[in-house]
């Protein structure tokens, strides 16, 4: 009992130094940025390269467009990078946030099953392609979770006429890797930006079908939160960290950053 | 896609190799569980213990809504705190969305019902001569509820078993209120979440793996203290 007495007293004192030591003293931001920027890899990548020119620790928190831009409105961040032009000026506009530049661009592609069905890779146009998938009734894998690729997605649908109502249009609601999965598995057709799409490609049953419509270009802007409205935020480190990025240093480690050879994302910072 | 066999025989690879990321995520999970097991453990019990031991107007109400609040989903503990601890929430000045005690809170509130809806049970199948012994032996109520304590340890122990293993696998609340944030608030279940969107299925196996051995192991050397405390018992 005794033994038992003392195990316990300490494991709990070892619990309570683990828990007191993972409170980081260091300077530290937090960044809310979409999913198609963590899962390929291309965060970490950056904040390998931001460590050695700065102590600020950049915490990550990967969500939709959406989400992040909300994140940042209530001050719960200290920044975002997102990739939705129009939610992005609203939010610079009814003053959540501030400093907007213009970071990297990739492209968003189609997706689908290798037999291709649809003859999607048949089509001059995005809007062409889409409306194959959606008159011969396929699968479709929409985000559904107002991300920045959702949104793109029904600009998209929007353009034809109509927000898609046919039998194989499935929303996931959930981030571009675990869509493109669900695609994989179903045999069915895609939007993905082309990063996560290079990043997980081997691990899919799923082939390029359509791209190169300048209606698919994917432009991503970082931004800091208002300080008039939030106060506590650490602006100065989040305006470093965001300066770094359109830096030439930073816009040179984007530009360097590669998956089996391939940019993935091309830098844009004037 | 790799095979079934080859990914579960990397991941182990990888736990054995010691890998410092994957082992980290596996600490934080522990220290978040473990310390919202501690500061919740003393409270529940004794709410137990009280709902068992006193007759009071409303006691019914309080055993059914406790008793409700063990459905409630991860998820909803999850958002109902965000919003809380949210900037644009209430206690949104104490900053801490996003952070372990963020967690903490709410794997607390998550295991709380469980802990005091077993516990009540083990205290109300406990003999009750022996709190009646006892004051009859000049304990003061302190003292009876410790020998209660002593006397149903192993239903108690079962309690703190089970509660551990709901927060420690829980997904839904720790992954709003942490967000998933690497070396901070990544724990095994958002890890896996968020590899298994990577189609990085290797690591998600592994951390798996070290819930299951957990799991294994906690329920192993429950059953074995409380068979051998029977032949204990037997023996005397």
């Amino acid at each position: 009992m005794k033994h038992l007495q003392l195990l316990l007293m300490r494991s709990v004192l070892v619990t309570v130094l683990i828990f007191v030591s993972g409170i980081a003293l260091a300077d530290s931001i937090r960044l809310a940025t979409t999913t198609s920027t963590y899962n390929s890899g291309l965060l970490d990548y950056l904040l390998n390269y931001y460590a050695q020119v700065s102590d600020t620790e950049v915490q990550v928190i990967s969500v939709g467009t959406g989400k992040a831009l909300r994140m940042g409105e209530n001050g719960d961040v200290d920044l975002v990078m997102t990739h939705a032009p129009s939610a992005e000026a609203r939010f610079v506009d009814q003053g959540f946030g501030i400093e907007a530049h213009r970071v990297m661009y990739n492209d968003f592609v189609l997706v689908g099953p290798k037999e291709d069905a649809a003859n999607v890779s048949g089509a001059q146009t995005v809007t062409d392609g889409l409306s194959l998938i959606a008159a011969s009734n396929k699968r479709f894998i929409s985000r559904g979770d107002d991300s920045g690729t959702h949104k793109k997605e029904l600009q998209l649908w929007q353009h034809l006429g109509a927000l898609p109502n046919f039998d194989g249009y499935l929303e996931s609601g959930r981030g571009m890797g675990h869509s493109l999965q669900m695609a994989s598995e179903m045999g069915a057709y895609a939007m993905t930006d082309r990063g996560t799409w290079l990043a997980l490609k081997d691990k899919l049953e799923l082939t390029l079908v359509l791209e190169g419509d300048p209606r698919l270009l994917n432009p991503y802007q970082v931004m800091l939160v208002n300080p008039k409205r939030h106060s506590h935020a650490n602006i100065n480190s989040a305006r470093e960290f965001a300066q770094w990025l359109v830096s030439s240093a930073g816009q040179e480690a984007i530009g360097n950053f590669r998956i089996n050879g391939e940019v993935l994302f091309v830098p844009s910072a004037k | 896609m790799n095979d079934l066999w080859t990914t579960c025989s990397t991941a182990i690879a990888q736990l054995l190799s010691g890998d410092p990321q994957l082992w980290g995520i596996v600490g934080v999970s522990f220290s978040v569980s473990a310390s919202a097991l501690l500061i919740a453990l003393l409270p529940a019990l004794s709410t137990g213990f009280m709902l068992a031991y006193f007759r009071f107007p409303g006691r019914w109400a309080a055993i059914s809504v406790l008793n409700s609040l063990l459905a409630v989903p991860t998820v909803v503990v999850g958002l109902v705190l965000y919003m809380l601890l949210s900037r644009a929430g209430p206690l949104g000045d104490l900053n801490l969305l996003f952070t372990r005690p963020a967690m903490i809170i709410g794997q607390i509130l998550l295991c709380f019902p469980l802990l005091v809806a077993m516990s009540l049970s083990a205290f109300q199948a406990a003999d009750h001569r022996v709190l009646e012994t006892a004051k009859t032996l000049g304990a003061n109520p302190w003292q009876a509820f410790v020998t209660l304590l002593f006397e149903v340890r192993f239903a108690l122990l079962a309690a703190v078993v089970t509660a551990f293993g709901r927060i420690i696998a829980e997904v839904g609340s720790a992954m709003m209120v942490g967000g998933n944030i690497l070396h901070h608030t990544r724990n095994i279940t958002t890890a896996i979440a968020l590899e298994t969107g990577k189609g990085e299925f290797v690591q998600g196996v592994a951390l798996g793996i070290v819930l299951l051995v957990l799991a294994l192991t906690l329920n192993v050397s429950l059953g074995w203290m409380q068979s051998h405390s029977r032949v204990l018992r037997h023996g005397t």
